[in-house]
């Protein structure tokens, strides 16, 4: 063993070499992005006429952003709530990618599972809370997970691929919900819209003032995921499948049977995703019910590099910037919708890491999305052949 | 001939059937126009992916390139429109403002396309991943700008306005709703129909067509016989932008005067449905698109005018964001349905390495 004769300080080092070459690409990507981002914020104001240029409304966007976050008591405890869902859509599609599959329907799937936790808990918002909230939750998880089943079983059958027909179900999601809150959910005698509220299928609030039970939902949600993929037999299959399909088959593993279970349970963990904001923040819906979840989860499970350590942490990245974000409009009048330029911004240089490390003389540093090679070759026929 | 008709229509499914029929006979020659401007922006985005997987490059982000390129077009009229003025220079109400914010347009899904080239072919990032990279950031930037210009509530340029055929041409008997369907369009409409032709001669009987098509199935092969793989990808994907942008401007400049926030509503991927339907040929790209557009026309039509007899009964049941789905769902149902059969470029989303550079 060679370990132990290593110090502790080469053992420290030997840590901080490992986290630096995981890590690197991702910090330098973000540093990167808020940069991008601080261009587009000047550049907006030579755009737009009649408004008085200043040079350090980026600094004064950033300062907002951050202490709307992290500022206070209640700005932590809001970051936790919007990386809750964040961290169960980035498992959702992180487990897809594992599989080979990408899974952009996390929206319709959070929609379906937050609409069909709120048909549930209004029906049973009577009953006491313990028998109330796992029913709601359930049925959001079976909603989510059948919005997944669709597209794994379309893929598994006829080839017809998953990001196509997912895109079509998040459409079809959207007229679903507002068919459904419209009609056999709305509540009666309101002008508008909206369902009952939840009662006591409504998630009980453990610290402040909208930190909900969800939080530790989620956590429970990465150590089973993380257990599913890295010690359960039918993980490794998954993850042969996304590595390989043909020789998956060979091996005599069944990649159809696992293509449509690795997107039900995709399916499932958005659905959660929604059942929790659902039961845990708005405890209603109206129609118009929408969120960036489905679309935050993509970049959530690539810059956590499919890994369910890293998703909590990239996670947390992007529920800081949604929670900050408010904060941001009201101090610097900086539309939320610069957090999706940061997002596609950190992506693109999250993709376009060969280009960064030659740039930038890093080595020793691991790829940025070693996932991405596994996905597009699964396309279509592939399975069905 | 009325009895067998009572006749028929008294048995349920079959009586559906036909009672569905004749709705469609009285009703298409009304809305084919329609049918056509619905299929207008989807049919664009096909051939942009045509354009694109012919020479093996996976596009998912025309969606996002036809939200940029409405936002830029629309935006461009703004900042223009007060400096050129509005008179009238041409057919179809065009000003000078109008043609240079379509410019303006066309250029943004160039520049856009460029990205996607250079990250899917030079850096050979996965494409779907690039793609999603390219709708994430055209979302986010048009709803960040459109957020902060829409408090000026600014006047744009206006739109491209509609060709009025003869009456006697559209009151022909049998073909006359045909020509009216055609002629009664702006001019990105009408150029549609214009494009899938040329396209089609060129991809199947020039070199340029022959060239690209085996770049898309085997690249190896055809630089072996001296085909730059990497500048045909670059060139098929920057000439795709220009078709998106142009679906894109079609939307904010010809059917709408002003640009909404998440105005493409998945017509971009829809496009690329109608791609795999129409088997990678820019004429059955166009025919389906023309399928999924006759869906949504047909559907705000019954929401308008409802059949008659059971049929007209059974739709009325549905809610309205049933037909709010139906492109939606025919898409998944004729993609699940013709996927197994229609075969993609074999070379299609494989980053291309040269030998020399390994």
């Amino acid at each position: 063993m060679t370990g132990s004769r290593l110090t502790a300080g080469g053992s420290v080092r030997r840590v901080s070499r490992r986290l630096w070459s995981l890590a690197a690409l991702p910090l330098i990507s973000i540093v990167l992005a808020l940069l991008v981002g601080a261009v587009v914020i000047l550049a907006s104001q030579l755009v737009l006429p009649g408004r008085q240029f200043d040079l350090f409304l980026p600094l004064t966007a950033y300062a907002a952003l951050l202490q709307g976050a992290v500022g206070s008591f209640d700005g932590i405890v809001d970051t936790a709530v919007s990386t809750t869902p964040l961290v169960l859509g980035g498992l959702s599609v992180a487990l897809a990618f594992k599989a080979g599959l990408f899974n952009i329907g996390a929206q319709g799937q959070f929609l379906l599972g937050a609409l069909g936790s709120v048909a549930m808990g209004v029906t049973v918002a009577g009953s006491p809370s313990v028998v109330a909230i796992p029913l709601a939750l359930i049925a959001g998880v079976l909603a989510g997970a059948l919005w997944g089943f669709i597209p794994g079983l379309l893929k598994a059958v006829s080839g017809a691929h998953e990001v196509v027909v997912t895109i079509m179900l998040n459409y079809i999601a959207i007229a679903v919900v507002a068919g459904v809150v419209g009609g056999p959910l709305r509540q009666q005698g309101r002008p508008e819209a909206i369902t009952p509220d939840v009662g006591n299928a409504a998630l009980p609030l453990l610290i402040g003032n909208s930190g909900h039970a969800g939080i530790l939902l989620a956590l429970v949600a990465v150590g089973l995921v993380a257990w599913l993929l890295f010690r359960t037999t039918l993980g490794f299959e998954i993850r042969t499948v996304g590595a390989n399909s043909d020789a998956a088959r060979y091996a005599g593993m069944r990649p159809r049977f696992l293509t449509i279970l690795t997107m039900s349970l995709a399916g499932a963990l958005a659905g959660l995703a929604g059942a929790v904001v659902v039961l845990g923040v708005t405890h209603l819906m109206t129609p118009s019910f929408g969120t960036t979840v489905g679309f935050d989860s993509i970049a959530v499970a690539l810059l956590g590099r499919t890994n369910p350590i890293g998703i909590v942490m990239a996670a947390l990245l992007f529920g800081a910037l949604r929670a900050g974000a408010p904060l941001m409009q009201i101090e610097a009048g900086i539309p939320p919708e610069l957090i999706d330029v940061l997002q596609a911004m950190i992506l693109l240089f999250l993709v376009a890491n060969p280009v960064l490390q030659r740039a930038l003389k890093l080595r020793g540093v691991k790829p940025g999305l070693e996932i991405t090679e596994t996905i597009t070759k699964t396309s279509g026929e592939a399975v069905v052949r | 001939m009325d009895a067998l008709a009572q006749t028929l229509y008294g048995i349920p499914i079959i009586g559906l059937v036909f009672q569905f029929g004749g709705y469609l006979v009285a009703v298409v020659p009304h809305i084919a126009p329609g049918i056509l401007q619905a299929a207008t922006p989807i049919a664009l985005a096909a051939l942009c992916g045509v354009m694109c997987e012919r020479a093996g490059v996976v596009n998912i982000g025309i969606e996002g390139i036809m939200i940029a390129a409405a936002f830029v077009g629309w935006y461009a009229g703004v900042l223009v429109g007060p400096i050129l003025g509005s008179a009238a220079i041409g057919p179809f109400g065009m000003t000078p403002a109008l043609l240079v914010a379509l410019a303006a347009a066309l250029l943004s899904g160039v520049v856009i396309s460029w990205v996607h080239a250079w990250l899917s072919i030079t850096v050979r990032a996965d494409q779907i991943i690039s793609g999603t990279i390219i709708n994430i950031a055209a979302f986010g930037l048009t709803g960040y700008l459109n957020n902060l210009i829409s408090k000026t509530s600014p006047n744009g340029a206006g739109a491209f306005t509609q060709f009025r055929p003869p009456r006697e041409l559209v009151e022909i008997p049998v073909i006359g709703w045909i020509l009216d369907m055609f002629l009664s369009q702006g001019p990105i409409a009408m150029s549609v129909i214009v494009i899938v032709v040329i396209f089609q001669v060129l991809l199947f009987r020039s070199r340029w067509g022959l060239r690209s098509r085996a770049v898309g199935e085997h690249p190896r092969a055809a630089e072996t016989v001296g085909i730059d793989v990497i500048r045909v990808r670059y060139r098929n994907v920057l000439i795709g932008g220009v078709f998106a942008a142009l679906g894109g401007a079609y939307l904010s400049m010809e059917a709408t005067n002003s640009f909404q926030q998440g105005m493409t509503t998945g017509r971009g991927f829809i496009g690329l449905a109608a791609m795999i339907v129409g088997r990678w040929s820019p004429v059955g790209a166009f025919g389906a698109a023309l399928l999924f557009s006759s869906s949504t026309a047909l559907g705000n039509s019954i929401k308008f005018s409802l059949p008659e007899g059971d049929l007209g009964t059974i739709l009325a049941g549905l809610p309205d964001q049933f037909y709010d789905a139906l492109p939606y769902l025919l898409t998944i149902v004729i993609l699940a349905g013709v996927v197994g059969r229609s075969i993609a470029p074999a070379a299609d989303g494989q980053p291309y390495e040269r030998e020399a550079t390994t």
